[in-house]
């Protein structure tokens, strides 16, 4: 694949698994015969993605679900366990140390908590300055005039600049966050879950200013929320997740219009809407299983309503369903009634 | 058929001209401020706002859970016709919890994480009937059966911790209703749970309220919600409730421009794509307010006279508003 036509940021079946050690007693208990094994969470298992350039992925799920481990991996906050990830259709390992710098620059991330996310002791000068001064972007003479840049393109006043986080709002605190991650110039921004904590009128704003960036910068997202309406506004093309698989990815307002996937269907008629009234809410049985025991075949099974035989046993594979359209379900195979 | 218009009669509850004020050293915090509405027998009143916009201490006021520096300076709260503002500590401790529960937010904070399921639900059944510990026993089975646990007799035996958060929330459910209340206050109760769990959640207080004939408040931020599960909703910004009505009215036919924005904010209401609609600025510091609406700053239709404070008035039956320059 020739680098033009190849995307941004590609995942090749890669897959994260969190395992929990046998402590000293657990050891002792199993050398004297008892049976204690290692506890192991499948956060991520074997997802493809592919992000093309200029393009605003949304990536939807419960909690647990492993979207934010999916996240981190495309951040390179950490390592998968399997798999590979590939940035403009080359692998990140053929990188040398020098590139892989640079590189590591043009995928940032924007955090959830506006609170937790900024270190209260330093001033908002320091938070969005430090990295570029780091990395050479800007000699440590020219920071603030670079950081009251980028504290007006987020849309603040830079002669706040010399203030703590605590004296700022959570959407103010939202867009000090979002100038932080592009004082390094970045191509592509993980966003999870970054409207999340905001008011309505403010998540708007902060939407607003996600959609100007992109225009502005070309810049590319990839928009981890489990609020479909939010994904719904800004996504170009949305994956859906569920315990660590894929299980439908789409363009946006087809997936939306006609969802193939069970869980996709009940996620959607879930979302509650302002112009649904008195409404009988009839909800999806069951809750997300627990990664530590995903049940068997496909993991949704126990909360579908049309599960049949093949789906407790087989897991279905994502295949592609229409031009554009993947789904993980073994009904697509049954010849419809 | 508005529900709000009928004004004869005893109302479950009727907060009239309430005010619970904030005495800081930094000044007197206005969080409520003459706000009034009634909840009536087997309704839902959605009581929606931002953050700081008054909402929780209009609830936590009406459960008498307002501490120092905060205090209630002015109006009444009638429950069955009875004046509650009036009561002492130990009438308040027999009201609450048997009379009126309050859902909270976050679950984990709700329950005590040292304590079994059981001894925190017979605790509240005990609190106010003299019962034996069986049949305390047997009721809080029947309440975690109610909301849609499986297995409630050995859920009885687990802790907190041993839930799911959807899971814990029901407990918390269940405890509010131990009692059969005329009255439940639920303070966000799904923000921190998944879509479908959320829906499952909706689906059981809807059916409750219809069963038990209950009265239900339901404090939010989210619009869309409210518009599934409200009768009647009243909307608050810093402290006051700037417009009231039925559901379908506030929606379909909002009249204070800060109504209009939120829901033009909301973002399944916007062309995909597209900038939002967006109300500029944000809300004000509630200890700084000058006379005047406080929304004036933020409001694209503000006129000169917007620095004298609207009254309330009713532009139509059942129905209130606070603006000088109303949407038509």
């Amino acid at each position: 694949m020739s680098a033009a036509t190849a995307p941004l940021l590609e995942l090749r079946g890669v897959s994260k698994r969190f395992v929990r050690g046998l402590d000293l007693a657990a050891r002792i208990a199993r050398a004297l015969g008892a049976k204690a094994s290692e506890a192991v969470v499948h956060a991520v298992d074997h997802v493809d993605l592919a992000v093309r350039e200029g393009e605003v992925v949304g990536l939807v799920g419960e909690s647990g679900c492993g979207k934010s481990t999916l996240g981190r991996m495309v951040s390179r906050v950490i390592a998968p366990s399997e798999g590979e990830r590939l940035w403009k259709g080359r692998p990140y390992r053929e990188f040398d140390a020098e590139t892989a710098r640079a590189e590591r620059l043009a995928v940032q991330m924007i955090f959830q908590d506006p609170y937790a996310s900024l270190n209260p002791r330093m001033r908002i000068v320091d938070i969005v300055g430090e990295a570029p001064v780091v990395h050479g972007i800007v000699t440590r003479r020219a920071c603030e005039a670079y950081v009251a840049d980028l504290l007006e393109r987020v849309g603040m006043d830079a002669t706040l600049m010399r203030r703590f986080p605590h004296q700022f709002s959570g959407g103010q605190r939202s867009r000090i966050g979002i100038a932080r991650a592009l004082a390094v110039k970045p191509r592509f921004l993980v966003c999870d879950e970054a409207v999340a904590a905001l008011d309505v009128s403010i998540q708007a704003q902060v939407l607003n200013l996600f959609i100007r960036l992109r225009e502005e910068l070309g810049l590319t997202y990839l928009f981890i929320s489990h609020d479909l309406g939010v994904i719904r506004h800004v996504a170009d093309r949305v994956v859906v997740m569920y315990l660590g698989r894929i299980v439908e990815s789409g363009a946006t307002a087809d997936l939306y219009a006609h969802p193939n996937h069970p869980y996709t269907v009940a996620l959607i008629a879930e979302v509650p809407r302002v112009d649904a009234r008195h409404r009988t809410y009839v909800p999806v049985k069951g809750e997300i299983p627990s990664p530590l025991a995903p049940p068997t075949g496909c993991h949704f099974h126990p909360r579908c309503p049309n599960a049949f035989e093949r789906c407790r046993v087989e897991s279905p594979a994502l295949r592609e369903i229409a031009p554009g359209r993947m789904s993980a379900c073994h009904l697509n195979d049954r010849p419809s009634p | 058929m508005s529900h709000a218009a009928t004004g004869s009669g005893t109302a479950l509850l009727q907060v009239e001209g309430l005010r619970m004020h904030f005495f800081t050293k930094a000044g007197v915090v206005k969080a409520v401020d003459d706000v009034s509405f009634r909840v009536e027998r087997g309704r839902v009143l959605g009581l929606v706002g931002e953050s700081g916009s008054g909402k929780s201490m209009t609830g936590y006021s009406i459960l008498g859970l307002v501490d120092a520096p905060g205090r209630i300076v002015a109006g009444s709260i009638r429950l069955n016709g009875t004046d509650i503002t009036k009561l002492d500590e130990a009438a308040w401790r027999k009201l609450r919890g048997e009379r009126i529960a309050m859902i909270f937010q976050d679950p984990m904070m709700t329950l005590n994480p040292v304590l079994r399921i059981d001894t925190q639900m017979m605790e509240a059944v005990r609190a106010h009937h003299d019962v034996s510990r069986d049949s305390a026993r047997e009721a809080c089975r029947e309440a975690l059966a109610r909301v849609g646990i499986a297995s409630p007799e050995e859920r009885l035996r687990n802790y907190p911790h041993q839930f799911s958060g959807g899971m814990r929330q029901r407990v918390a459910i269940a405890i509010a209703l131990l009692n059969r209340p005329d009255l439940i206050i639920a303070d966000e109760p799904t923000t921190a749970l998944d879509v479908t769990i959320q829906g499952q959640i909706l689906f059981e207080m809807q059916k409750l309220c219809r069963e038990t004939g209950a009265g239900l408040i339901w404090i939010t931020h989210d619009l869309s919600v409210i518009s599934g599960l409200a009768d009647e909703v009243c909307v608050m910004y810093a402290g006051r409730i700037v417009e009231s009505g039925t559901v379908d009215e506030i929606l379909d036919r909002p009249l204070h421009p800060y109504t209009r924005g939120l829901l033009d904010s909301v973002p399944s209401r916007n062309v995909p794509g597209r900038p939002l609609a967006q109300i500029r600025g944000m809300t004000p510091s509630l200890a700084s307010l000058d006379e005047g609406c406080s929304f004036r700053e933020r409001c694209v239709r503000a006129l000169d006279e917007c620095r004298i404070s609207p009254e309330t008035r009713t532009p139509s039956a059942g129905r209130t508003l606070r603006c000088r320059n109303p949407m038509t």
